[in-house]
């Protein structure tokens, strides 16, 4: 295993340091709160001279992307960072970059989009940009916000995907919370993400190239199926290159985490810094002989459904918590909920368990270990009674 | 028109890997109007080669040879653009310019 130094970094400067060491040729991004912590760091490092990197400053989100998409066309690795508007701003340009087949990776401080205002956390910005062809995964800490970023690169420049990757971590709770943070050596950062040679360069003169050209109803569709094919090899190269990684730093990542979930009757499905709190909920439970378990989601795009049934089918009530609702969706439900309820319907042979919904978390407001057990208590009276008072509840919502 | 890919043969990306193939794309067919040109009165000024905007005016030597119908979507601009009058047009019989527009039949 290689030798790491221990550092005290919030969750943006563990992405900035880990962005150091990657060193990415090219960077273009617009700060915005609470993702401008990493580009503010990342810039000092190019001041200082401490990377190569060219970064550009751009005048909004639109031209950050539109500036990923043209370096990375040229064949450059490229990084950014942003987080709510920023990343609404920069739809148009999510998709093309996903559609043109560019790994850049973008790390993503999750906060909740407008109106009203707001600059805490929920997931409705990336949960917004799910379908827009990138890879997204979920950090859970500073140190998985670290140790993710570095994963990225190698998963976007993988040669069966070749797609973008979203880089999450919730902000304010992971993004400015300080904790301890093992940091690989620069040697041993730059030795596992390698060199990246693009398939394809827009500076090749000897071998001229169009980029984003059009195709009708001719080929368009060849081009989506294209898309949907590297994505579903995504799930096995996430798998490989997180062995790999807990090879070199011994912390091993997969598609999801489970803790105390093999013989569980009622199971938590939670994503990033939220998990941390449920874990200590379901650790309390334990010790009171009560069987809840917990599953964190990491990888969220592609959205690893057969996994998960494969995780969870055994439980009786799954209680989803879900930090953005997918709006109009049925009964108000979140994303996360929608997808567990189709993964369970496309790979649970017509069975599964119950499964109820609680919106949380909404604009930064805080989850609390008690809301989190009051959710536990009900999903197993439902395991008791068989009888489900409300397909989406709210946790910490005032009536 | 060369015969249609499956999705495994493309380049990823919708990346087009030959220079200059998109003259192997037809766009003659969008057209509802066509240039015709009065060949004895053309004065080969050059006005509507410069003015085309999908290079369809074929020039050979200095001359103005005629337009390129596989790719002239029929915009206009050449007919609009002409500055040489005539009182019949050789091909419509109308007074107006060199280059005037017809009906695609």
């Amino acid at each position: 295993m290689a030798k790491q130094i221990v550092k005290a970094l919030d969750g943006a400067k563990a992405v900035a340091e880990a962005m150091r060491q990657i060193e990415p040729d090219v960077v273009a991004a617009y700060p915005i709160t609470p993702q401008t912590e990493i580009v503010q760091t990342f810039s000092q490092f190019v001041a200082d001279g401490l990377v190569n990197t060219e970064f550009i400053p751009v005048e909004s989100e639109h031209a950050a992307m539109s500036a990923c998409i043209g370096a990375s066309a040229a064949g450059a690795r490229v990084m950014t960072a942003t987080a709510a508007n920023g990343l609404a701003l920069m739809w148009e340009t999510l998709y093309i970059a996903a559609s043109l087949r560019l790994p850049i990776v973008m790390s993503v401080v999750n906060r909740a989009l407008s109106a009203p205002l707001n600059i805490h956390c929920d997931h409705s910005d990336s949960m917004g940009a799910r379908d827009a062809g990138w890879i997204q995964i979920f950090a859970e800490n500073p140190q998985e916000a670290y140790d993710n970023t570095i994963q990225a690169i190698r998963i976007a420049e993988h040669p069966d995907i070749l797609l973008p990757v979203m880089s999450m971590q919730d902000g304010f709770i992971t993004g400015h919370g300080v904790e301890r943070v093992e940091v690989l050596e620069d040697k041993a950062v730059k030795e596992f993400v390698g060199e990246y040679k693009a398939l394809y360069s827009l500076l090749d003169i000897d071998q001229p190239k169009t980029f984003g050209a059009w195709a009708f109803y001719d080929y368009y569709f060849e081009f989506k199926r294209q898309q949907t094919e590297a994505l579903s090899k995504v799930p096995q190269v996430v798998r490989e290159i997180g062995k790999e990684y807990g090879e070199l730093s011994g912390r091993y990542y997969d598609l999801f985490s489970a803790y105390e979930l093999d013989d569980a009757e009622v199971a938590i499905v939670v994503l990033a810094s939220t998990a941390g709190t449920a874990r200590v909920v379901v650790r309390k439970l334990r010790q009171e002989g009560i069987k809840v378990g917990l599953l964190k989601p990491r990888l969220y795009r592609p959205f690893p459904g057969k996994e998960l049934v494969e995780a969870l089918k055994h439980v009786k009530v799954i209680g989803v918590m879900d930090r953005s609702i997918a709006f109009g969706s049925i009964e108000g439900c979140g994303p996360l909920f929608l997808d567990l309820c189709a993964s369970f319907y496309t790979y649970g042979n017509g069975k599964g368990p119950q499964i109820v919904d609680y919106i949380f978390g909404l604009g930064g407001r805080d989850i609390l270990p008690e809301q989190i057990e009051g959710m536990v208590k009900e999903l197993l009276r439902i395991a008791e009674t068989g009888q489900v008072p409300y397909r989406v509840g709210y946790l910490g919502l005032r009536e | 028109m060369a015969e249609l890919k499956g999705w495994k043969e493309l380049p990823l990306g919708a990346v087009v890997l030959e220079p200059g193939s998109s003259a192997e794309y037809i766009t003659g067919t969008w057209r509802s109007r066509r240039p015709v040109r009065d060949e004895e009165k053309c004065t080969h000024c050059m006005i509507c080669w410069v003015y085309c905007p999908d290079s369809a005016v074929i020039v050979k030597d200095g001359k103005v040879q005629g337009f390129d119908y596989d790719h002239c979507k029929g915009c206009g601009i050449c007919a609009h653009e002409c500055p040489v009058k005539v009182e019949a047009h050789a091909v419509t019989g109308k007074p107006g310019k060199v280059i005037q527009m017809v009906e695609e039949v």
